[in-house]
Formats: C-alpha cells, sequence, structure tokens
C-alpha cells in the first residue's frame, strides 16, 4: 500500500516537473496554449513559438528526464549490489573513464563532431567499469575481505584514480581545452536534442528494464551472498548482471549530459525514506524521482541566470545537498 | 522418509583440514546434534552439508546426492541458518520471511499468492504474526531468532541446519527455540541438523550426538553414550561430572578443580 502510494505521488511529481520544464524558459511561453499544443489541441502558439517548444524544450525535458531517472538507477542498483549506501552511479571508474574519453575526444579529436564527446565518453564509463569489474574479480580470489564487495568497491576506487591521473596529465599538456573540458564535467543539457534522446533510449531502455528486474534479487542479496546462496541464488550472477546493466545505465546518461553528481547518491535514500527499504519498489521510485529532480534542475540551471546557463551539477549539488540534509535528518533514527 | 547422510566427509580450509572423513546420519524426523570443544569442525560440516564450503565425500538427501541437485532445488528441500545471520535492519519481519519462498520463485517471478499464503503460515508457526510490520532492527533476542526460524521455515524444507541457534540467547530464550524446533520437527516432519554447544541441552533434545574433535568423530550416538565423563573430559579437557536428570537424560555439570592438562 505505502509502495503503491509512493509510486503514484512520484509518478505525479514527474509529470508536474515535466509540465512545469515546458512552460518556463527564456522565450515566455502561454501555460494554457503550451498545455493545448502538447496534448495536439488547437491553441494559440505562433509558429516560433511552436519551434521552441517541440525542437528546443520538449527534447531537452525528456533527455533530462531520461537521464536523470537513469543515473538514480544506477545509483540504486549499484547500492543494492554492494549493499553500501554511499555507493553512485559514478562508481567503479564509471565516472573518470568517462571523464578520460571525454577528455581525449575534446584533446586529440577536435571534440567538435557531434557525436565524438558523447561516444568517448560512453566508451570511457563502460571502459573503466570493465577494468575497475575486471580487477576486482581477479582480486577477490586471493584477498581476506570476505564476499568480493569490498575488494570490488577498491578496485574501482583504484581504475578511477589511474584514469582520472591520465586525465590530468593529458590536460596538463593541453592547457588550451581545459574550459571546453572543464564545461563538459560539470554536466549540461543544452545541447539535447530529438537525435540524443533516440541515440541513448535503446540503452536507456535495455539497462533500466534489466535493473528493475532483479529488485527482488537485490532484497535476496542484502542478507549476505552466503545466506542469499543457501536460498538458491547465485550471488555473482545477480552481481554481474546489475553491474553491467547499471554500467551502461550511467554510461548512457553521461554521454549526453556530462558528469552529474549527486542524483545517483540521494536519489535512492529518498526512494527508500518513502517507501522502505526494499528494492522492488526503491528501484522504480529512484527512477521516477530522479528523472523528475532532474528536470527541475535543469529548468533552474537554464533560468536562475537566463539567458546564461548555470552547469546543472553545480544545481543537483546546490539544491540536492541541503535537500539530502533534511532528508537523512529523518532518516537519522535508521541504522544503516 | 527424508534421510540425510554425509559420507566420508572432508573439507580443507586454506590448506588445513578442518573436517576429516566424517560420516553421520539423520533419518527423517529425526535431530542431530554436533557437539564438540571450539574449532572441532561442527560449523564447517554443517556449512558443507549446506553447500557453502567445497568438500570431498558425499552428502545425500534420501540416497541423492545433492551435489547433483542445483542450487535452488537444493534450497527447496534444505534450510540453513547461520549461528549469526545477516539481519537488514530496515527491513520488516514479513519483507524478511518473504525472503525464504526466494527457492520457489523463478528467475523473474514475483511472489504470488501461495508464497505469501505459506509465509504467513510460517510467521504463524513462529508466533512472530504479532511484530510482522516491526523492522528487524527493532526486535529483541529472542524475537530475532524467531524472525529467522520463520524465514527458514517460509522455503518449506525437509531439512533444516542450524549453526548454534541458541547462542545469543539466556536459558528461558534457549528453552523457548528448542522446543519450537522440537515442536516443528514432530509436526512437520522435519529433519534437523544443529551444532549446539550446552551439552547437557544438547543430550535433552537431540536424538542423536556426534562428538567431534579435531575435525573427526570421536564418539556418536545416544546422549546416554555419548556424554561420559571419560569422554568430555579427554576432548574438551575438562572436569565434569555427569548426573542423570530427572528425565533420565545426562546432566554435564562442570566441576570446579585445578586442570591437569591446558589445552587450547
Amino acid at each position: 500500500m505505502r509502495r503503491r502510494i509512493a509510486l503514484v505521488a512520484a509518478a505525479v511529481f514527474l509529470i508536474v516537473a515535466v509540465l512545469v520544464a515546458a512552460f518556463v524558459g527564456a522565450a515566455d511561453l502561454n501555460p494554457l496554449a503550451t498545455a493545448a499544443a502538447l496534448l495536439h489541441l488547437p491553441s494559440s502558439l505562433d509558429p516560433l513559438d511552436r519551434a521552441v517548444l517541440f525542437q528546443i524544450r520538449l527534447p531537452r525535458v525528456v533527455l533530462g528526464a531520461l537521464v536523470g531517472g537513469l543515473l538514480a538507477l544506477a545509483g540504486a542498483g549499484y547500492q543494492g549490489v554492494f549493499r553500501n549506501p554511499l555507493v553512485d552511479s559514478g562508481m567503479l571508474g564509471a565516472s573518470a573513464g568517462a571523464g578520460l574519453g571525454a577528455t581525449l575526444a575534446i584533446v586529440y579529436l577536435g571534440g567538435t563532431g557531434p557525436g565524438t564527446v558523447p561516444v568517448a565518453a560512453f566508451v570511457g564509463s563502460l571502459a573503466g567499469v570493465a577494468a575497475a569489474y575486471a580487477t576486482g574479480t581477479a582480486a577477490s580470489r586471493h584477498t581476506v575481505l570476505g564476499d568480493g564487495v569490498a575488494t570490488l568497491l577498491l578496485a574501482g576506487i583504484a581504475v578511477g584514480s589511474f584514469l582520472t591521473a591520465v586525465q590530468t596529465f593529458v590536460l596538463q599538456r593541453s592547457a588550451s581545452d581545459i574550459a571546453a573540458v572543464y564545461n563538459w564535467l560539470l554536466g549540461s543539457l543544452s545541447a539535447a536534442s530529438w537525435q540524443q534522446v533516440t541515440t541513448i533510449l535503446p540503452y536507456a531502455a535495455v539497462s533500466s528494464i534489466a535493473i528493475l528486474l532483479h529488485g527482488r534479487h537485490l532484497d535476496v542479496l542484502s542478507v549476505g551472498d552466503e545466506e542469499a546462496r543457501t536460498l538458491g541464488l547465485r550471488p555473482g550472477v545477480t552481481r554481474a548482471v546489475v553491474v553491467a546493466a547499471s554500467a551502461l545505465a550511467a554510461a548512457s546518461a553521461v554521454a549526453v549530459s556530462g558528469l552529474i553528481g549527486f542524483v545517483g547518491i540521494v536519489i535512492p535514500h529518498v526512494a527508500r525514506r518513502l517507501a522502505g527499504p526494499s528494492y522492488t519498489s526503491v528501484l522504480p521510485l529512484s527512477m521516477l524521482l530522479g528523472a523528475g529532480f532532474l528536470v527541475l534542475a535543469d529548468t533552474l540551471a537554464r533560468t536562475v541566470l537566463s539567458p546564461a546557463e548555470l552547469p546543472i551539477g553545480v544545481v543537483t549539488a546546490l539544491v540536492g545537498a541541503p535537500a539530502f540534509v533534511w532528508v537523512l535528518r529523518g532518516t537519522s533514527h535508521v541504522g544503516t | 522418509m527424508t534421510t540425510l547422510a554425509a559420507a566420508d566427509v572432508t573439507v580443507a580450509l586454506d590448506h588445513t583440514q578442518v573436517v576429516k572423513t566424517v560420516s553421520c546420519a539423520v533419518h527423517s524426523g529425526g535431530w542431530l546434534a554436533l557437539i564438540g570443544p571450539n574449532g572441532a569442525g561442527k560449523s564447517t560440516l554443517i556449512r558443507a552439508i549446506a553447500g557453502l564450503v567445497a568438500y570431498t565425500g558425499t552428502v545425500t538427501l534420501d540416497a541423492v546426492d545433492t551435489k547433483t541437485m542445483n542450487a535452488r532445488e537444493r534450497a527447496k528441500v534444505i534450510a540453513y541458518v547461520p549461528q549469526e545471520p545477516v539481519l537488514p535492519p530496515d527491513l520488516t519481519v514479513a519483507q524478511y520471511v518473504m525472503l525464504g519462498r526466494t527457492p520457489h520463485l523463478g528467475y523473474l517471478a514475483t511472489p504470488g499468492r501461495h508464497d505469501r499464503e505459506r509465509a504467513r503460515a510460517a510467521m504463524e508457526r513462529l508466533d512472530v504474526t504479532r511484530f510482522a510490520a516491526r523492522r528487524l532492527a527493532r526486535l529483541s533476542g529472542g524475537e530475532r531468532q524467531r524472525a529467522v526460524l520463520a524465514r527458514a521455515l517460509a522455503s518449506d524444507p525437509r531439512v533444516l541446519l542450524l549453526d548454534e541457534p541458541t547462542s545469543m540467547l539466556d536459558v528461558g530464550h534457549e528453552q523457548q527455540v528448542l522446543e519450537l524446533v522440537d515442536t516443528l520437527r514432530k509436526d512437520a516432519g522435519l529433519t534437523v541438523i544443529s551444532t549446539l554447544h550446552d551439552l547437557t541441552v544438547a543430550g535433552q533434545y537431540a536424538d542423536a550426538l556426534v562428538l567431534l574433535d579435531g575435525g573427526r568423530v570421536v564418539a556418536a550416538g545416544s546422549a546416554g553414550a555419548v556424554l561420559t565423563k571419560p569422554l568430555i573430559e579427554s576432548v574438551y579437557a575438562a572436569r565434569v561430572t555427569i548426573i542423570t536428570g530427572s528425565d533420565g537424560h545426562p546432566v554435564v555439570a562442570p566441576r570446579r578443580g585445578t586442570l591437569r592438562e591446558t589445552r587450547y
């Protein structure tokens, strides 16, 4: 019951966020006329406003929702797999790999082609996770850290630091690109287009369906690998599938938006606060809340200093951090 | 008839054999207690039977080698309760007990009416329905142990493996839990294998005892045959007096005195 109410509330939140984002912006659109146009009803919007709405604003809203949903879902997936509330979607070398990929594309390929930086970030992110996962699983055979979760996280930290070091080295030798790279690192949806939406949609669909189907498995995993095994679950398989799907989700998001922090770690906690710890509700709830949150954050990013834009990563942290503290205060009586 | 038998089971951990060619069996509805000093290999043997550690030898359930079963098949018939179960603090008792249905669910299946029904039955049998909505972090030691047993029973197992089920409980709660297990065994024909550190209690509840020392079986049989002064004194390096209790079971009473030999 509580789960159903939370899911409905989150869906309403997302719809409201999308509507607000569609009305608000540099070009002043009449809310009523906009709503009519969105519903394919006769509308008083002139052709220019129509173009603003459908070609500029709407793809950006949809892309924001996709990116936010994917980041939050990937974060929740990782938190479940690693039984660790401090994990987020950039873990396991994902963010560092994406950063290195984008930097290489900007420095050595000019980074101007429409697809270069996203593809490089996408490949870099997946490669980062693959390297961390391979290192971690190989190392866990030789350590005393138990079920391999800690080893995997440590391998992620090692791989991440290495990739970041390489990125810093490359950047250091090419000072003229620092601004471009820095801009990318802070995240932005200003280049949003329908083409970007359709490009990441297949990856987004596959990865999110895969993660959502494993909610029950993540619940079983919460009693530890050993007991999960005596319940007939194969923890290694679950972990590999959810890590792969989460990596794909995060990589698709990062490819079109740059590095947006905070969503992947905070939103799952808000979801838990609303509907309890079961991943069968935390996963779908994170996706809806993450989508709505990022749409609103992006609306702020493009309106506060309009017509200039704030980096969306700055907004998510500026708004998200205080909100998170508030959520934490509410959950402080709950042990981790 | 569910007969569980281990034959020549040997377990090596980090190249050291901790269980050495152990054979033991328990018939359907029976209760076998594994006893022995710390480090004798009791927990490791029970973990081998649960399929959690690699072993040589065979473990058969009704003459079927459990190595030929896949993880889910095995989980359907054998439930395992570790000495210190991991209890996710924010999960409710009802959610936790439902995890016990996992072996019966296909890869992408979700719990259905029958699963909810079985989970509810397990909760009722262990009298945890009253606090089904409470979070695990809020349970007392006795309530916690009952919730864990409910989770184990929710899978409708035929064999229940218990590793020190009462080590965290006071004598009253210990009796409560063991009486419960005994009732389940009689009502549902459950076969129980448990490690128990309290020798008197082991003699009272189990109908067969296996005394392990250094990974080997030193003695096996009824309480009267295993709980003898020479056996216990030599295996545990303790000084004890064996008294016959009012119910006819031996009571192992430690006796104060200087130890002739000290073992670690």
